[in-house]
């Protein structure tokens, strides 16, 4: 029920994820916030079942910096997202499989791109233009595949977010209590003004 | 008193599913209206048994249900815009569906659902329609026809009845009216509805562009890039789009497109759907 999208502009990625924490049929939280930094210049967005989400996006935070520590160099958002489908993958055929979808955003410092990929809990992993999980895609993807420019830049990728989000706000059956809107791109990963 | 009661008990296990299913009217005394049913004890149950194509995989029978059909209000009056693709199950079925039934020249039905209780019930309301008129001299309104088709499909409520439609029609009292029934029941008026599996990726792009200024042609090309929209993502839509416009001087048909050359034409020109790559 959770809402995780991400639209790629020019040289920033977006990242959008609903505020509220849901369980059972009560709103627990209004300031959940479903994503966690990565490194310097990627961002991951998470659903999914509770616990395994928190646990398995801070699993991969854990050893992205491990990485990071032992090297000197961050991995680039791609390699972050190789590492993370192959967690996913393994974890798959274990006893205990983690349920979480993710998007993983970042802007790679040498080949100065954006990125944004698709990974769901059966370790699916696509490179994408815009993306979203859970019932949120089947609102928005229409939209974005309309609307969607290759080399958008972030004030135009920010009116096409703002697009979804009414879209949103207008026919799903229940309040997700707005949304966190986050930037990646060369200078980090930034925190925008709420959209209510 | 123990004939008529008698009557009476006989009419209600006639509901309980005895073989003697059709009216038992012996001499005319009962004149209550009856409902034909199958000879069955359980009718929903049966039809459960034999078309759930979620909890029985081998179900003798796989009704059609994947569509994606929509009609809005505007300025200019009412744009119908429907695909073509039939599924019974995974099995596409046929790309050629007319999904939008012509049920008078001022009146459309859509169908989403069971084709076959869509294409039945709608050509029943046409004749309805059409007796309406040679009794009363007068074209029935939109909120009449609906509620006739409301009220019959209410009747077969929980017998496994499976439609969404909207009936979309033009009168002198009401303008352009759009009515939206299912086969639980429901009748709502409203200016615009998306029925069907693909519903929510043509709301996506109808909210997006939607005004009520639009001009006819915009509207026309809305509908049509609404459905496109949901043929593209989902799996149960495709084959073709059927754009239908509704005005005072009743509805008026505007083409059949085939969604294959369609989405290329409009990626071209819109330079949209950039999740599909042109070159490798």
């Amino acid at each position: 029920m959770d809402i995780v999208l991400g639209i790629t502009t020019k040289d920033a990625v977006i990242i959008a994820t609903s505020k509220a924490a849901v369980r059972g049929i009560s709103i627990l939280k209004v300031t959940d916030d479903k994503t966690r930094q990565l490194s310097d210049n990627s961002l991951m967005a998470f659903t999914g079942e509770a616990g395994d989400t928190v646990q398995f996006a801070e699993l991969i935070q854990a050893n992205a910096r491990l990485y990071s520590m032992r090297n000197g160099v961050d991995l680039s958002p791609t390699a972050i997202s190789n590492f993370t489908r192959n967690e996913l993958a393994n974890a798959l055929r274990s006893r205990k499989p983690f349920q979480v979808n993710v998007l993983i955003a970042g802007f790679d410092k040498k080949t100065n791109k954006s990125s944004l990929n698709w990974i769901d809990y059966l370790a699916a992993n696509v490179s994408l233009p815009y993306a979203a999980h859970g019932y949120a895609s089947y609102y928005t993807l229409s939209l974005l595949d309309r609307h969607h420019k290759k080399d958008m830049n972030l004030e135009e990728g920010l009116e096409l977010l703002k697009a979804c989000i009414a879209e949103l706000q207008k026919r799903i059956p229940f309040d997700f209590k707005g949304v966190y809107v986050k930037i990646v791109d060369k200078d980090g990963v930034r925190d925008l003004d709420d959209i209510e | 008193m123990d004939t008529i009661s008698s009557r009476f008990t006989s009419a209600s296990a006639m509901a309980l599913g005895n073989d003697n299913c059709n009216e038992f009217n012996p001499d005319g005394f009962l004149d209550a209206p009856s409902l034909s049913l199958p000879p069955i004890s359980q009718p929903a149950a049966f039809l459960r048994a034999h078309t759930d194509d979620a909890s029985n995989r081998d179900c003798t029978i796989k009704v059609n249900h994947g569509t994606t059909t929509l009609a809005f209000r505007f300025q200019g009056g009412i744009v119908v815009a429907v695909d073509s693709r039939a599924t019974a199950g995974n099995w596409i079925a046929s790309q050629t569906v007319k999904k939008v039934i012509e049920i008078n020249p001022f009146l459309l039905g859509t169908m989403a659902g069971g084709a076959a209780d869509c294409q039945y019930w709608e050509t029943w309301l046409g004749t309805q329609c059409r007796l309406h008129e040679l009794r009363s001299k007068e074209r029935i309104s939109v909120a009449a026809a609906s509620k006739m088709l409301s009220n019959l499909v209410y009747s077969y409520k929980g017998m496994g009845l499976s439609m969404g439609t909207m009936v979309c029609g033009y009168t002198e009292r009401e303008g352009p009216t759009i009515y939206y029934v299912d086969s639980d029941g429901t009748r709502l008026k409203g200016d615009m509805f998306c029925v069907g599996s693909g519903q929510t990726f043509a709301y996506g792009v109808l909210d997006a562009s939607y005004k009520w200024d639009l001009s006819v042609d915009e509207a026309l090309a809305l509908g049509k890039r609404s459905i496109l929209a949901a043929t593209h993502r989902d799996a149960y839509s495709g084959g073709s789009i059927n754009l239908y416009h509704v005005t005072q001087d009743g509805w008026v048909y505007h083409g059949n497109y085939d969604v294959g050359t369609t989405f290329w034409e409009t990626k071209a020109k819109e330079e949209s759907f950039n999740n599909v790559k042109v070159e490798l």
